[in-house]
């Protein structure tokens, strides 16, 4: 089986800091690591891999940098990592940022084979929209399946695929046709460490670094800034409310500070202790 | 696509090329809001939309249509009343025994045609989990821009969308326009925004749209749908009294002090982020930009410093209690009451004070 796992460097959101005065993102000195969400798909790909045979080749599109994410997902256990970097490509939305992928999923799909899978993540923790999947599948034509729980059978012979999908107030039991596009739920597998003859071989390993020539990208209108219909238009912080929080004094012990607590709560809105005491009583 | 015309040069300031809205786009008017029928219900982040999409269709001057698509039958018939009673001057209605269910291929399909034969400027649908499956499909299929999870939603002064998102991990806000191309894209997540008044009274136009779709053609197919059990559903979103937590309460033992409280209140409980990725609670429990926005009551928030991420998630309450040690936390910022004490010594206390305060002899002296 030929699966592709797109994944994406981030900076560990945990540790972004904004500067108070002037507003931008204080970048420097903060890790980067892979998008925590492409792990659940890179580790699902994996599994299919060991069971079915096959490879499992991973994409980026990033600054060179990103070649320590892919070199980290070599030593999880992927076969072949490909580096998409051009000056072309910076400054992409979602729009901008599905042409170019796709034409170098296309590009590896004549280089190796065409592909049985596609995974993406869900979403990626720094731009969080979850439209990158869904754009990757519509503009090559695959089918779509998104916030998938398990991957129930996967039927090579067959070319089908069934899944369990999370849906609003349920679970939607589907069936399709590779080649698909799955994006995997968080928390639905256990991401495996790889062993150490795959952390060796990736240290080794070279990294697939294209251009834009290189992967063949037709049209450079449709990349980067250029090929992106969205503008941001201003960054900034959120206004502070001109008055803050009213600070309640703490009592002299914790029981103190509870009541006084309560009583500030209920004067400030008065409706809500009969809401509250209507709540906690089960009604 | 043909007649596109090539992209203008990148200039300095992008927002200048605003002016040069293509010819074949001028004629794309109204706003439209997706209504998300599943199974016979309608989410209420349709409603919420349809409260955002009738100041924008005012201050437009244009009419506010809902979409409506499902299988022919009174719950569809029900969700285009419901859009009027929520503000809508008119809906789409698109029925289809194919669309009963949701899936990607016939509702990417049918909005798409729809799009292109109603053209319209402005195309809202929930970030939910179907809304975000279908957004990028049709935006992707339109070649137009769609600005994902946005926090707030305005016209400028010259009509074009101003979608406002977190962004840098919800670090920073930004506001986003799609300057050349139509229909400007937007999700909203539930929740973000408040509900308007229904009005019964309201009523509006119908216009049925019949979509070239054809079940031979469509590859996927539903084989089951398992329905979630009562006691495994989360009530966050919806809830009235929210309890949360945060890495003030300091190790994941500690969080028991939240849902103890939230017991004693029958309330619903939750936390930041970072307890998200601690394995403190689950991730449907998070509270923030990537987790669920709420609009309860009352919201005590215990420990959670209030980066701006959680704070787009909250700020729809109408009472939000800030428990901290640290009085420069930025929580104390948006949140209307703040103490700055210990929550860890201080959630005990407090849930055995509104268990005395809230107690069923209390309920009957106030009923008295």
């Amino acid at each position: 089986m030929k699966i592709l796992v797109c994944i994406k460097q981030v900076p560990d959101s945990a540790q972004i800091r904004v500067h108070p005065v002037t507003n931008t993102i204080m970048r420097q000195g903060v890790p980067t690591i892979i998008n925590p969400y492409d792990l659940f798909s890179l580790e699902e790909a994996l599994k299919l891999r060991d069971k079915f045979g096959g490879e499992v080749t991973t994409l980026t599109m990033g600054p060179p940098m990103a070649a320590d994410a892919l070199r980290k997902t070599m030593a999880i256990g992927a076969d072949r990592a490909i580096l998409l970097t051009d000056r072309f490509f910076a400054g992409a939305d979602t729009l901008a940022t599905t042409y170019a992928l796709a034409q170098a999923i296309n590009k590896i799909q004549k280089t190796w084979g065409a592909l049985d899978l596609v995974f993406t993540g869900k979403q990626t923790i720094d731009g969080d929209t979850a439209q990158v999947g869904p754009g990757v599948a519509k503009r090559l034509g695959l089918l779509q399946l998104t916030y998938v729980s398990k991957i129930v059978e996967a039927d090579e012979e067959k070319r089908e695929v069934v899944i369990e999908r999370r849906a609003e107030g349920g679970t939607q039991v589907l069936k399709t046709k590779m080649p698909c596009l799955i994006a995997m739920l968080e928390g639905t597998n256990e991401v495996r460490r790889g062993s150490i003859s795959d952390s060796l071989r990736a240290a080794r390993a070279d990294i697939i670094t294209w251009s834009a020539k290189d992967a063949e990208i037709e049209d450079l209108t449709k990349c980067g800034l250029k090929g992106s219909p969205t503008i941001v238009k201003k960054v900034f912080a959120p206004p502070v409310r001109t008055d803050r929080a009213a600070f309640v004094e703490p009592g002299k012990n914790a029981g103190d500070s509870a009541d006084v607590l309560i009583e500030a709560i209920f004067k400030r809105h008065p409706a809500l202790e009969d809401d509250m005491t209507k709540l906690a009583s089960g009604f | 696509m043909s007649d596109k015309p090539a992209p203008a040069a990148p200039q300095q300031s992008r927002a200048s090329a605003k002016k040069e809205l293509p010819e074949h786009f001028r004629g794309y008017k109204h706003v439209w809001v997706f209504v998300e029928l599943e199974r016979g219900e309608v989410h209420p982040v349709s409603w919420e939309l349809l409260g955002a999409g009738r100041k924008l269709a005012d201050q437009l001057n244009v009419d506010l249509a809902a979409v409506v698509l499902g299988s022919p039958g009174d719950a569809t018939r029900k969700a285009v009343n419901e859009s009027f009673f929520y503000g809508a001057d008119l809906a789409y209605l698109v029925e289809d025994s194919i669309l009963g269910d949701y899936r990607n291929e016939p509702y990417s399909k049918a909005v798409t045609q729809l799009v292109n034969t109603h053209k319209p400027e402005i195309l809202l649908l929930g970030a939910t989990t179907l809304g975000r499956d279908l957004a990028g499909s049709v935006a992707t299929t339109l070649l137009t821009g769609l600005t994902a999870d946005c926090t707030e939603l305005a016209v400028d002064a010259d009509g074009s969308l101003a979608a406002t998102r977190p962004t840098f991990g919800g670090s920073l806000l930004c506001t986003i326009y799609t300057l050349n191309y139509r229909p400007q894209m937007a999700t909203v997540r539930p929740r973000q925004l408040p509900t308007p008044v229904r009005d019964e009274t309201r009523t509006g136009r119908v216009i049925e749209f019949k979509a070239d779709l054809d079940e031979d053609t469509i590859i996927t197919k539903l084989l089951k749908f398992i329905p979630d059990r009562e006691s495994a559903k989360s009530n966050l979103a919806f809830a009235d009294v929210v309890v949360a937590g945060g890495l003030g309460l300091q190790s994941a033992e500690n969080y028991q002090l939240v849902r103890n409280l939230a017991t004693v209140l029958g309330a619903e409980f939750g936390g930041s982020r970072p307890l998200v990725q601690k394995g403190w609670i689950s991730s449907d429990r998070q509270i923030g930009q990537t987790g669920k926005s709420i609009r309860p009551k009352l919201y005590i928030a215990a420990g959670i410093s209030g980066a701006i991420q959680h704070r787009v998630g909250v700020e729809g309450a109408d009472c939000i209690v800030a428990i901290n040690t640290d009085k420069n936390a930025p929580i104390f910022d948006f949140a209307h009451i703040g103490i700055v004490t210990d929550a860890i010594r201080l959630l005990p206390a407090l849930t055995e004070a509104f268990r005395k305060r809230l107690s069923p002899e209390n309920a009957d002296r106030l009923a008295g």
